[in-house]
C-alpha cells in the first residue's frame, strides 16, 4: 500500500454500522455523493422501545453484503475504482461497530487500498457540510442526536473544540423519553414532531433550563416538568404537551447555538444529527440566522440521520489530513470528538 | 484451488490458506476479545508467507458458529466481504463440525462442545468411524446436565472434544463416572476449532460446489438475543393473565 494523492477524483467507499442503520456509500473527492444506501433497523427495534445491541449486530451482519453491493451498483463504478475504504470506528455500539470495521478492513486488504477509521461525530460535522463544501471557517455546528448534544467550533478541517454540551440527557434522548411517556411510540423525535404540528406550542410554559446561562444545556428538568404536568392535568391534549415540550427544547438549542456563534465570531452556522431533522428546529434556526445575518448550512434530512456518505466524506478529509489507519485498528465505543485520531 | 479459512468463533483467531494438496500457511492466536484487531493483519501475513495474492483465492471457508457472538461476527463479516469483493464463493461450516473433524478417526461417538457461557454448552454428536464426521445428533444449546443426559441416552462410548466440556471437565467426569459410560477426552490442544481443519472441510465441500454467496451465508447462533427471550416471556405472561 502506497501513500495516495488525495484529490477531487479520489473515490472513497464508506461503511457505517455504529447504531441501527447499516449503510454504505461511494463519495468522490470528499463531497460528490455517487451513491448512498441505508438499511434502517427501526422496525426491528420498535417493539423494544429502543435499540437492542445484540439484535442490531445481527441485523448489520445480514444487511452488510447487500448494502455494499447496492452502493457499488448505484455509483456506476466497480470495486476496482475504489481508492480507499472508510468505516466508523466509534463512538457507537461495540458489536455493531465491529461488523463494519471488519468489513472495511477486509475490503481494503483485498483491494490493496488504504483503510481509514472515521469518528462518527466528525462525520456528522461533514454531513452538515456535504451540500455546502465551500463553507467558510470558523464554523459553529450544533450536533444533536439520540446520543449527543454538542456545540462545536470548527476552526478548520480537523480542528474542533466543544464549547457546549448537555449536562444530562441528549436532545434526542429527551424526545424519546417524553414520547414514551406520552405513548407516542419509538423513535420519539418524528413522533413528537408530528404531534406538535397538531398542538399549541404556547399552551404550557415549560422551563427553558439555563437559557441565559453559558453554552451547556440540560433536558432532564424539562422531562420531569412534562411528566409532572401531565400527571397533574391529565386531560391536557397530548398535542399541546408535545408542541410545548418541543418548543422548550428548540428555544434552548437555537439560543445557545447563536450565542456560541457570536462568541466565536463565526459567520456560518450548521446543524447536524438526527434531531436536526426536527421541523421546528429547522424553521426557528433558519429565521434566527436570517435575523442575525449568519449563513446557515441546513443539511438535507437524509444527511441528518446516520448514513455512510458522511463517513466516506470524513474519510476523504481524514486521509488528506492524517493518512491511512493501520489494519490492526479495532472499534472504540466511547470515542470523543476531540480525541486524537486513532 | 486456493482456500482461505477463517475461524473466530471462540476466544481464538485462527486462519489458514491451502491449495488442493496441502496447507500453505496458518496462524492461531488466543486473542481475548481482540478478534477484530488481529484478524485482517493475520490474513495478510499468512498470504504473504504462502506467497499468495488475495486475488488468487478461489473460495473462502468460515466458521459460522455456534460460539462467541461478537467474535463470530468479526470472522463472518470479514469472510463475506472478501468473498464479495473477489466474487468467489463462500462456505460456512459449523464450529462443532470443525471440532469433530479435528479428532482422528475413532470408533467412539464424538461429542463436540463449545462454551456457551452462563453454565451452558453448545454441542452435537458425530460418528467418525464410517467416514468423516457424520452428525448423529444435531447441534443444540443447554446446560451441562442436559448434555450429560444426552450422552447417557445414547449409551455409547464417547470421545469428548471442545472448550465447552473442557471448562466443566471435573464435574462432567464425576457425573459420567457414575453412569459407567466409557469416556475419553480429546487433547486440550484441540479444544478450539482450527482453521487448518476448516480449510480441509472447505476444500472437500468446494469440490461438490456446496457453497453459497456472501449474501446468503448466515451465522448460526442457536441462542436468541436476551431482549428477544425477555420480550417473548413477557408476552406469554401477559397472554396467560388475559
Ligand atoms: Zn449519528
Amino acid at each position: 500500500m502506497s501513500l495516495i494523492d488525495v484529490n477531487s477524483s479520489t473515490v472513497v467507499l464508506g461503511i457505517e454500522t455504529s447504531c441501527d442503520e447499516t449503510a454504505a456509500a461511494i463519495v468522490m473527492g470528499g463531497n460528490d455523493v455517487l451513491s448512498s444506501v441505508v438499511a434502517s433497523q427501526l422496525e426491528i427495534h420498535a417493539r423494544f422501545g429502543g435499540v437492542v445491541p445484540e439484535i442490531a449486530s445481527r441485523a448489520h451482519l445480514e444487511a452488510l453484503t447487500p448494502v455494499i453491493s447496492q452502493a457499488i451498483q448505484k455509483s456506476g463504478l466497480s470495486f476496482d475504482r475504489v481508492d480507499a475504504v472508510a468505516a466508523t470506528v466509534g463512538p457507537g455500539l461495540i458489536g455493531a461497530l465491529l461488523v463494519g470495521v471488519s468489513a472495511a478492513k477486509s475490503l481494503a486488504l483485498v483491494l490493496d487500498v488504504p483503510f481509514v477509521g472515521v469518528n462518527h461525530l466528525e462525520a456528522h460535522l461533514y454531513a452538515a457540510m456535504l451540500d455546502d463544501p465551500n463553507v467558510e471557517f470558523p464554523l459553529l455546528v450544533l450536533l444533536v442526536s439520540g446520543g449527543n448534544t454538542l456545540l462545536v467550533e470548527v476552526r478548520e478541517h480537523g480542528s474542533y473544540q466543544i464549547v457546549g454540551q448537555t449536562r444530562d440527557d441528549a436532545a434526542g434522548e429527551a424526545f424519546d423519553k417524553v414520547a414514551r411517556f406520552l405513548d407516542l411510540g419509538y423513535p420519539g423525535g418524528p413522533a413528537i414532531d408530528a404531534q406538535a404540528k397538531l398542538g399549541n406550542a404556547e399552551a404550557i410554559n415549560f422551563p427553558r433550563a439555563m437559557l441565559n446561562d453559558g453554552l451547556d444545556v440540560s433536558f432532564s428538568g424539562l422531562k420531569t416538568a412534562v411528566i409532572n404536568y401531565v400527571r397533574k392535568f391529565p386531560t391536557t391534549p397530548t398535542a399541546d404537551v408535545a408542541a410545548s415540550f418541543q418548543s422548550a427544547v428548540v428555544d434552548v438549542l437555537v439560543a445557545k447555538t447563536l450565542r456560541a456563534a457570536e462568541n466565536l465570531g463565526a459567520r456560518t452556522v450548521a446543524i447536524g444529527g438526527g434531531v436536526a431533522a426536527n421541523s421546528q428546529l429547522r424553521d426557528e434556526i433558519s429565521v434566527a440566522c436570517v435575523r442575525k445575518d449568519f449563513h446557515l448550512v441546513l443539511p438535507s434530512l437524509a444527511m441528518c440521520t446516520d448514513n455512510a456518505a458522511m463517513i466516506a466524506s470524513a474519510g476523504w478529509h481524514r486521509l488528506r489530513l492524517t493518512g491511512a489507519t493501520n489494519l490492526d485498528a479495532g472499534a472504540y465505543p466511547n470515542l470523543g470528538l476531540t480525541v486524537a485520531q486513532v | 484451488m486456493i482456500v482461505l479459512a477463517i475461524d473466530t468463533s471462540t476466544d481464538a483467531v485462527s486462519v489458514a490458506v491451502s491449495n488442493s494438496k496441502q496447507l500453505l500457511a496458518s496462524a492461531h492466536v488466543t486473542s481475548d476479545r481482540r478478534h477484530a484487531e488481529l484478524l485482517v493483519p493475520m490474513i495478510k501475513n499468512i498470504c504473504e508467507q504462502a506467497d499468495i495474492s488475495m486475488h488468487e483465492i478461489d473460495v473462502v471457508g468460515v466458521d459460522v458458529g455456534p460460539g462467541l457472538f461478537t467474535g463470530m461476527r468479526v470472522g463472518i463479516a470479514t469472510a463475506k466481504t472478501i468473498s464479495q469483493a473477489l466474487e468467489v464463493p463462500i462456505i460456512g461450516v459449523s464450529s462443532l463440525d470443525i471440532l469433530a473433524r479435528s479428532v482422528a478417526t475413532t470408533d467412539r461417538v464424538v461429542l463436540a462442545t463449545i462454551d456457551a457461557r452462563r453454565g451452558e454448552l453448545y454441542w452435537a454428536m458425530y460418528r467418525n468411524d464410517v467416514g468423516p464426521s457424520i452428525e448423529v445428533k444435531p447441534a443444540t444449546v443447554g446446560s451441562v446436565s442436559d448434555c450429560i443426559v444426552d450422552l447417557v441416552d445414547r449409551g455409547q462410548s464417547t470421545l469428548i472434544v471442545g472448550n465447552g466440556a473442557q471448562r466443566y471437565r471435573t464435574s462432567m467426569s464425576e457425573s459420567l463416572e457414575a453412569t459407567g459410560l466409557s469416556i475419553e477426552w480429546a487433547s486440550e490442544q484441540l479444544s478450539q476449532p482450527s482453521a487448518t481443519v476448516l480449510a480441509i472441510i472447505t476444500a472437500e465441500l468446494a469440490l461438490h460446489e456446496q457453497w453459497q454467496t456472501a449474501t446468503e451465508l448466515q451465522a448460526v447462533y442457536l441462542r436468541a438475543p436476551d431482549a428477544e427471550i425477555n420480550w417473548q416471556s413477557r408476552n406469554q405472561q401477559t397472554q396467560a393473565t388475559l
